[in-house]
């Protein structure tokens, strides 16, 4: 999946290897809210996907951590890894997390269906990203509540490839 | 063919949240990719992900052509009882691979 | 970054036959800047700065290298170890049949390739050398280029010099070839015509595109590169930086790539042996 437009390629870019961290609306945890202005323009796809998992519910910021490279060395293959804020009792768990982004020619990443028994509400795998863009997690709890941060990734092209087109 | 790499830790405590990493062999070709001819590959990906433990289902992934080749996925589960933590990958073209682990829980 | 007038060091023009007209798509502008801007020179990396292309790795693709759960190209290194005990040819013979515990006979065997071989009369590469055991022992066809079983075969042989130190043969015969090595190195290419030592003796470290320029050390081969998303050869990543150069790669097995193999593996002296390794 290589569809990497030239424009990537003088970016404007903050700080190679930082890593877009977030955490959003948890107090007393002393972890520094790092605000991420918007795209421009959200891709409508990646919205009507997320409406299509999320229905009429409000989404609020929060709970969710999203960590991933700023700048990746391939978007062939990123790592990704989500964590939630959640006790993870039979009472108080996460039902599932959602991956989205907004330039790939489809906007869902995945889908993980945890449950009370996870213990824990964090997941990982590496994921394709054709172009610089935003990408969204959000994480649907018992209590019908949905959580969702974002973060902004970098993808360049290699120097060295096997094809030139 | 070594289908896939599992890591699933032997043994753990009653109670205890474990993490179990999976890695199975697959190309996930996305759909959107054309030959050199120009002609398109079609798609050929792994939909989805289910471990269960000792027959119960504790996690369960969609997996989109966004997925990178060769998959990865770590996730959590609780370590209740001793028994087999088992793996399905299911996917287009009547694809299916399974895996199992041990574990022992004191 | 000086700019022209090292016209003193200037390096030979390119005389193996690249035919640059078979690519048409021309440089990033930034590429062509930068190769005209370039001062040559011709110095080897002192072994105390050697380094891993492994250390320039984001810390996540580190991660994916030291974790064998978690390396895709362990699939292929345990189809190796299948492969290593299975009889094949009219020989009906497997590896293990003659050189047993791959983990003991082939310990160190990575380090100290590519070897000259007296009956091929030039440095063989393990690739040529698996092949020519399949041909001469186990009387079985070659494997072909970038398939799986020889990836596999190597991926596993190779694995065994996990650790071990690059530890190239003091073997006079070899020194010809590793000067036509050093030669091909040295020599500027292609249609945006630099050599490998601009960038990977003089300017590593820095950044290309958003990358860090790696040395250019081959201690993780066969690699599972993020670009293939499936693991290659040296080869393979030696064709990759000559199209790079929009220069017309070599055929596999060409004995460019042997020579050009034999004086990296002489440049990596000292380096640690990772196989498989993981590279973008």
């Amino acid at each position: 999946m290589k569809i990497v437009e030239s424009s990537t390629m003088g970016h404007d870019r903050k700080g190679a290897t930082r890593r877009a961290l977030l955490y959003g609306g948890l107090a007393g945890l002393g972890a520094a809210l790092i605000k991420i202005e918007p795209a421009a323009a959200t891709p409508e796809t990646m919205q009507r996907a997320i409406r299509q998992v999320v229905g009429e519910a409000p989404i609020r910021r929060g709970k969710v951590a999203l960590d991933v490279p700023a700048l990746v060395e391939n978007g062939n293959s990123v790592a990704l890894t989500i964590e939630v804020a959640s006790p993870m009792t039979e009472r108080d768990y996460v039902k599932a997390i959602h991956v989205f982004n907004e330039k790939n020619p489809l906007p869902n990443v995945i889908s993980a269906h945890l449950g009370p028994r996870a213990g824990r509400a964090k997941i990982s795998t590496r994921f394709r990203l054709a172009d610089t863009q935003t990408i969204v997690a959000i994480a649907e709890l018992s209590d019908g509540t949905f959580w969702s941060a974002s973060a902004d990734v970098i993808v360049t092209l290699q120097a060295c490839l096997e094809n030139l087109d | 063919m070594a289908r896939a790499l599992i890591n699933v830790p032997p043994k753990a405590k009653r109670g205890e949240v474990i993490e179990i990493k999976t890695l199975i062999s697959h190309i996930m070709e996305t759909g959107f990719r054309r030959d050199n001819v120009g002609k398109p590959i079609p798609r050929n990906i792994i939909t989805q992900f289910t471990c269960t433990y000792n027959g119960e289902e504790v996690f369960r992934a969609d997996l989109y052509p966004a997925i990178a080749a060769n998959p990865f996925i770590t996730f959590s589960t609780v370590a209740t009882e001793s028994g087999t933590i088992a793996f399905e990958w299911t996917g287009d073209n009547g694809f299916h691979e399974t895996g199992a682990a041990k574990i022992t829980v004191e | 970054m000086a700019c022209a007038g090292a016209a003193a060091w200037a390096r030979r023009a390119s005389h193996f036959a690249h035919a640059a007209g078979a690519v048409a798509r021309l440089a990033h502008p930034a590429l062509l800047l930068f190769s005209l801007c370039l001062p040559t020179l011709a110095t080897d990396i002192p072994p105390e700065q050697r380094r891993s292309g492994y250390a320039d790795l984001g810390p996540d693709t580190k991660a994916m290298e030291d974790d064998d759960t978690a390396n895709p190209a362990m699939l292929w290194v345990l189809d190796g170890e299948t492969l290593w005990s299975t009889k094949t040819g009219t020989a009906s013979k497997s590896c293990a049949d003659c050189h047993g515990d791959a983990a003991q006979s082939m310990k160190g065997v990575a380090a100290r390739y590519p070897a000259f071989d007296a009956k091929e009369n030039r440095p063989v590469d393990l690739e040529a050398r698996i092949n020519l055991e399949r041909r001469d022992k186990q009387k079985a066809p070659p494997l072909p280029f970038e398939s799986h079983d020889l990836l596999a075969l190597t991926a596993y042989i190779s694995n065994q010099s996990r650790g071990l130190a690059v530890a190239p043969p003091d073997d006079p015969r070899l020194a010809p070839f590793i000067a036509q090595g050093r030669t091909l190195f040295e020599t500027r290419q292609g249609q945006i015509n630099m050599s490998c030592a601009q960038c990977h003796d003089d300017n590593w470290g820095k950044k290309l595109a958003g990358n860090i320029v790696p040395q250019g050390q081959p201690t993780g081969y066969p690699i599972y590169r993020l670009e293939w998303q499936s693991l290659g050869s040296l080869q393979r990543r030696l064709r990759n930086c000559i199209i790079g150069m929009r220069a017309e790669p070599y055929q596999y097995g060409s004995p460019e790539y042997v020579v050009l193999e034999t004086f990296l593996m002489r440049r990596a002296a000292g380096l640690k042996i990772e196989t498989p390794g993981v590279r973008p």
